[in-house]
């Protein structure tokens, strides 16, 4: 889990999204968006693809129009700015690297394409690069050309170009989508280590829940377009704000239940309803390995084993739970040793969230 | 790397009927070429090649290609950079009409300037007022030539770019780059040998065509006549050494462009549509 904390009062608004709307012929790809980012922010857009997340990053890099509202940063209106005066640094998923210049000249690219008046000399072009190749961990391979590069030297040379022009903001699409998951786990440590030592506002586009949580300050959740859920990474994980979020987050059980008063009752079990819960027909979400075990003759759900399974450092056990099939989670050491295939037992589970049924 | 197909007694049979085809319709005629124009001696070769007809002929080629080639270009780079970038209505339709020329007989893409521009045309009267001559002329060559060969340099790069995407050009976007810095150090490179290969195949084209030119030109003979309709002026005069001599110049120059092309497709394959990568 995440200790980080989105810190409220202290930082001014850097960017600010207002009402943005944007449709593809017919398709809406986002519904009226609004939200904001902090400066030194790092926000993370999560979604499933077709959720807008991609657009709404090129909206802010100014790569797409959108049909209505308002995108400020500091106190500039970004919509008025073409791309090239926006001063945001992009990284894409398949890296965009200039395939026919060296390392070095596509870090470089940001600044050798400024006005005669504000072009540094050469000698300081260089001293940027070697400063940057450092920071990027790639010293020695400025002559290597992008195809002569891993996958994940190349997302490093891509961050370093956006570096290059000292960008007001950093916007991330799907920067480690096309890496194999050992890289990608190494890469998202450094680069939220190089984010806080380089101070940049981030807005980082993610289909990866995991990612998104480790990573972020807030994660904003989207789906359809719309903004579904804004938040630091435990408050969206632990109160998912409906059954989309609770289900994109993690694994999800689900079962019906009904909340009468202040108590939540699913078959023959009662306990005491969420704060905020609705009252009547529910549905109960929990997470499958966020449950307690209990002899039959004890209380909580009534659940028959149908079998466990060793998974890596998790175990599985599949078993029906009031009737219906269902896929648990427990974790080898902490497991009851009366969890084994056959046996009836009752399970509690911790946190479970109730939504409205629909 | 593909694997390889064996089917017993079959293989053999197959190539050589490839190599038979080959040989009689490709390495006959060229060798037939150069011997009918070699027959009677490199004195006899030479001379008609040096007639003033000929070097008009051969100057009104180069004139013909100097000027349609890079409108050609021009076009190509400018409709695939529309097609492979921009979503618009009609786009399928403009893809079609890029082709139009290669599915249609070249005599129609002559005939149409003089519907067009010819003494009976729709604009003869204005443009015999204002003593502008298109037909029996050089302009008329030339709309004729861009017109016929007005395929091959955006079809080479329609695909390339498509498969390339736009996130380069994007980047370079963000970074700073106008448009047209944009073009010439990120979307110019990218596309160089592509289109290299299709002005050559382009060239080759211009310099080579005979049907839509013979329409517009009239083949008055060391006026309006280019390289092939010099050829065949000559053929029908009965000037065999001389026909063949001015032929031989048009094979020489296939020949070039074949290994010019193989050398492009061998070394920079990678850098080619996506459909020519081996």
């Amino acid at each position: 889990m995440n200790f980080r904390q989105a810190d409220d009062t202290s930082s001014a608004t850097a960017l600010e999204i207002k009402g943005v709307s944007k449709a593809f012929g017919r398709f809406p790809a986002l519904k009226n968006v609004s939200l904001q980012a902090k400066d030194k922010e790092f926000l993370a857009l999560l979604g499933p693809s077709g959720s807008g997340k991609t657009t709404l990053l090129r909206v802010l890099a100014g790569l797409e129009k959108p049909d209505a509202g308002e995108v400020r940063f500091g106190d500039e209106d970004f919509l008025a700015l073409p791309v090239r005066r926006r001063k945001v640094g992009m990284v894409f998923q398949h890296y965009a690297l200039f395939r026919h210049m060296t390392v070095a000249q596509n870090i470089a690219f940001g600044l050798t394409v400024r006005k005669r008046s504000e072009k540094p000399s050469k000698s300081e072009i260089a001293d940027r690069v070697n400063h940057l190749l450092q920071l990027v961990q790639l010293e020695g391979l400025d002559k290597r050309f992008p195809s002569q590069l891993s996958g994940g030297q190349r997302q490093r040379v891509a961050l370093a170009r956006a570096l290059a022009i000292e960008p007001k903001m950093l916007l991330l699409d799907e920067p480690f989508g096309a890496l194999d998951a050992q890289v990608r786990r190494e890469l998202r440590r450094w680069l939220r280590e190089l984010h806080d030592r380089a101070g940049v506002t981030t807005v980082f586009v993610t289909h990866d829940q995991e990612e998104a949580l480790d990573l972020a300050d807030r994660v904003a959740i989207l789906k359809d377009g719309e903004l579904v859920q804004l938040g630091a990474p435990n408050e969206v994980y632990e109160h998912p704000a409906n059954p989309f979020v609770f289900d994109f987050l993690g694994q999800a059980c689900r079962l019906r239940g009904v909340v009468e008063g202040a108590r939540l009752r699913v078959a023959d079990w009662e306990s005491a309803a969420p704060t905020g819960a609705p009252q009547g027909a529910v549905e109960v979400f929990f997470r499958p390995d966020e449950v307690a075990f209990a002899p039959a003759d004890g209380a909580g759900l009534a659940a028959e084993v149908k079998g466990v399974a060793q998974r890596g450092p998790d175990v599985r056990i599949d078993c029906l739970v009031e009737g219906a099939p269902m896929e648990l989670v427990g974790h080898g050491p902490t497991l009851p040793p009366g969890v084994t295939p056959g046996l009836s037992v009752r399970i509690k589970p911790l946190r479970p969230q109730v939504y409205a049924a629909g | 790397m593909n694997p390889t197909l064996r089917l017993p007694g079959l293989a053999p049979l197959m190539l050589a009927a490839t190599l038979a085809v080959l040989g009689v319709l490709i390495v006959l005629p060229l060798g037939v070429v150069f011997h009918q124009a070699l027959a009677k001696g490199l004195g006899a070769y030479i001379e008609p090649l040096t007639h003033p007809d000929a070097l008009h002929a051969i100057r009104l080629t180069l004139t013909v290609a100097a000027i349609s080639v890079p409108l050609n270009a021009v076009f190509g780079v400018a409709a695939a950079w529309a097609i492979a970038r921009f979503e618009f209505k009609g786009k399928s339709l403009l893809v079609t009409f890029i082709d139009l020329p290669f599915s249609m007989s070249p005599v129609v893409s002559g005939l149409v300037w003089v519907l067009l521009f010819g003494a009976q045309g729709w604009f003869g009267e204005w443009l015999r007022d204002h003593d502008i001559k298109i037909i029996f002329a050089t302009s008329g060559l030339v709309l004729a030539t861009v017109l016929v060969t007005l395929p091959f340099v955006a079809r080479e790069l329609i695909p390339l770019m498509q498969d390339q995407g736009a996130d380069e050009e994007a980047a370079a976007l963000t970074l700073g780059a106008g448009g047209w810095t944009t073009f010439r150090r990120v979307t110019l490179p990218n596309i160089k040998w592509a289109l290299l290969y299709g002005v050559l195949l382009c060239n080759a084209r211009a310099m080579g065509e005979f049907g839509a030119v013979s329409v517009v030109s009239g083949s008055v003979r060391g006026v309006t006549t280019t390289l092939p309709l010099h050829v065949e002026v000559l053929y029908n005069d009965y000037e065999f050494v001389g026909a063949f001599a001015a032929a031989s110049i048009l094979a020489g120059l296939g020949l070039v462009t074949l290994v010019l092309k193989t050398v492009l497709e061998w070394r920079h394959s990678g850098e080619l549509s996506a459909g020519r990568r081996h």
